[in-house]
């Protein structure tokens, strides 16, 4: 484990590492021996095509889908070896933002934060009020909203809680499942903008699962791409324009890409 | 673990010392060091709290973070709020060895929790009670007018259906009357006859003492006749399939199936309502009538076996003793506690918010208050029955 600062560069720590990962359901194998390494204070973008296991991927890493074959190390520890106490430690340093938020719907914008403060810190009142606040303005939010039910907030709101009751106990991880789906560009531009300042700030290693070009363009550092149930390449932007995999040219310099439109960008 | 600073602190994590001060003339020096986490973040509040209250007559306070191992937006906040506890004073402190990793957390929290926080007023007690009596009689007027316009809103589709028979979704209504009726039936024959038994056993136990065994036949009849054939069934469907109605059609309002249906142009009460409300009042007088008869077979049994009154005389005895009106009794009382229950139900599913705490206070609230409307109904009937002297 690392100081909180990010640790990039040679011999980079490698935080998540996947070894032959086989997950399905039924007779399918959706993930099949897939492997991925995740290195601390990076931003992953992770992309397929609908259906085609990114979501199943992150659950499992998060251990709520169970593994047919291989490894999955969290922080150097065999996930589904781990004793219990292990787990709920590793489950302490990270936060997961789910796609549709999964904020608890009975409780305020207030609570929902504050739970797994309250559930591993004991901290006095004052201060788990201020923190409240801190973490809201962190992610752009005013103060006025914490006392608002789930069922109040709108979807962009709603994806700012969530992010801010994942990023509560200052995870080292977080991982997040499509942020900026449901949002207008602006919305998701200053979401982007925030998760690298919070990455900055924090020294996060984020896991983003994402269909968002502009998010994979402005923050991710690195991008991997999930098809036929593996990794079929990992890298920055850059090598992703310049492969010829045919998938990889469809979905990087198809019409929807902003690379297809360079001059707009630039402009 | 521990990158940096080991050296320059060289404490450990227990009985860790995150802050220290040292006063020169009207010069403070603070000196924070450790691992400034969330983990240790109720002890460094402490720690703060102590020392900025030892502040006292210092003028210029310079507080030196260079020797802090570890800091998270916790630990980042404790520092903000200790700048801001001295400039609270009058004193603007100087902040120095602000590592690279740093600066960005310490600069983004200058810029959080400016607003004073307001707490939280709660009313005095008696005005508290007052707001809750207030709420309470509001929900109830509430209840019986949203209870009073989906009747209206059932009249009226009733209407539309009766003039366009073609409206009526029928094949809804027929799963409905199986998931309310036909599947209903073993639990509900299973409870009357029971306590049909138990009714004639205890008639049999204590009239017996004034040897009027006999009359435990009337008893059971009239009883089981009028008044707790319906009523069980009315409370076993309550429980049973009003919770279900107000389960189903809260979460479709939760999930704004009912928003998506209206845009298309359909009304919610006859794609919804109608099938749900149509089922109950044809399976509630099948439900009561099958019950009546499985209480009476009940305590015919338990006549037999236990109070030694043969079925001949048991069913002679009946014959006698109860007439047709008993049986009209009970099943004209039916389809009204069926509409009551279904209105019930409806109101409260529709009446589900975004939360899924709303959605289990509506279900208690669907069958707390059908059971309880369809007992004060009993009571109208019993009333209205023994003015007209049926």
């Amino acid at each position: 484990m690392a100081a909180n600062g990010a640790t990039n560069g040679k011999g980079r720590e490698v935080v998540i590492e996947a070894r032959g990962v086989t997950v399905g359901f039924g007779d399918y194998n959706v993930l099949n021996q897939l492997d991925l390494d995740v290195y601390r204070g990076e931003i992953l973008g992770f992309v397929g095509g609908s259906g085609s296991g990114k979501s199943v991927l992150l659950r499992t890493i998060i251990g709520l889908l169970p593994l047919r074959e291989g490894t999955i190390k969290v922080f150097g520890i065999d996930t589904r070896a781990a004793s219990g106490a292990e787990l709920r430690s590793i489950e302490r340093r990270w936060g997961v933002l789910f796609q549709h938020g999964a904020l608890f719907s009975s409780l305020t914008v207030r609570e929902n934060i504050q739970f797994p403060i309250r559930e591993y810190l004991h901290l006095p009142e004052k201060m788990l009020d201020e923190l409240v606040v801190t973490k809201l303005e962190m992610v752009g939010l005013k103060a006025d909203v914490r006392d608002k039910f789930p069922s109040e907030l709108s979807g962009g709101m709603t994806k700012r809680v969530a992010l801010a009751r994942a990023l509560a106990i200052d995870p080292e991880i977080v991982f997040l499942d499509e942020p900026t789906s449901g949002l207008d560009p602006i919305g998701a531009g200053e979401f982007d903008n925030l998760i690298g300042t919070l990455q900055r700030t924090l020294g996060l290693t984020v896991f983003m699962v994402t269909h968002d070009l502009d998010s994979l363009h402005t923050v991710c550092d690195r991008i991997a791409v999930l098809a036929d149930g593996k990794v079929i390449t990992a890298g920055t932007m850059d090598q992703m324009l310049a492969s010829e995999h045919p998938w990889l040219k469809s979905y990087f310099r198809g019409k929807r890409s902003r690379a297809s439109a360079p001059t707009l960008r630039t402009s | 673990m521990v990158k940096y600073g080991q050296d320059a602190v060289g404490r450990g994590v227990n009985g860790e010392t995150f802050l220290q001060s040292k006063a020169s003339g009207d010069r403070l020096e603070l000196a924070a060091g450790g691992a400034w986490v969330a983990r240790h973040a109720a002890a460094i509040e402490r720690e703060i709290d102590a020392r900025a209250a030892e502040a006292g007559a210092a003028r210029a306070v310079r507080i030196d973070i260079s020797a802090i191992e570890r800091l998270d937006t916790f630990g980042a906040w404790l520092i903000e709020r200790l700048t801001r506890t001295f400039r609270a004073q009058g004193i603007e402190p100087s902040l120095a060895g602000q590592s690279e990793n740093y600066r960005a957390l310490l600069a983004e929290m200058q810029g959080v929790n400016l607003d004073e926080a307001t707490p939280r007023a709660l009313p005095n007690p008696l005005r508290r009670g007052l707001i809750a009596i207030g709420k309470t009689i509001d929900t109830v007027i509430e209840s019986f007018l949203s209870n009073a316009s989906m009747i209206g809103a059932i009249t009226a589709t009733t209407g539309r259906v009766l003039l366009n028979p073609s409206r009526m979704r029928f094949t809804a209504m027929v799963h409905h009357l199986d998931n309310v009726g036909w599947r209903a039936v073993p639990i509900i024959l299973l409870i009357t006859f029971l306590i049909g038994c138990i009714i004639a056993q205890q008639g049999i136990f204590h009239f017996r003492k004034f040897g009027a065994d006999v009359y435990v036949v009337d008893m059971v009849g009239i009883l089981v006749l009028r008044e707790i054939g319906v009523l069980i069934v009315a409370i076993m469907v309550a429980g049973r399939s009003g919770s279900a109605y107000t389960a189903e059609l809260g979460s479709m309002k939760m999930r704004e199936e009912v928003d998506a249906l209206r845009t298309m142009g359909f009304d919610p009460v006859e794609v919804l309502v109608m099938p749900r409300i149509v089922a109950l009042l044809i399976g509630v007088p099948i439900l009561t009538f099958i019950g009546s008869m499985a209480a009476l077979y009940g305590g015919g049994l338990v006549c037999w076996l236990y109070g030694g009154i043969d079925p001949d005389i048991f069913l002679s005895r009946l014959k006698e003793s109860i007439t047709i009106d008993h049986f009209k009794v009970g099943m004209i009382k039916a389809p009204f506690m069926a509409l009551i229950i279904g209105v019930v139900a409806c109101v409260q599913g529709f009446a589900v918010k975004g939360s899924a705490e709303s959605l289990g206070m509506q279900t208690t609230a669907s069958v707390v208050e059908s059971i309880f409307l369809v007992i004060v109904l009993d009571g109208l009937f019993a009333i209205f029955f023994a003015s007209i002297g049926m």
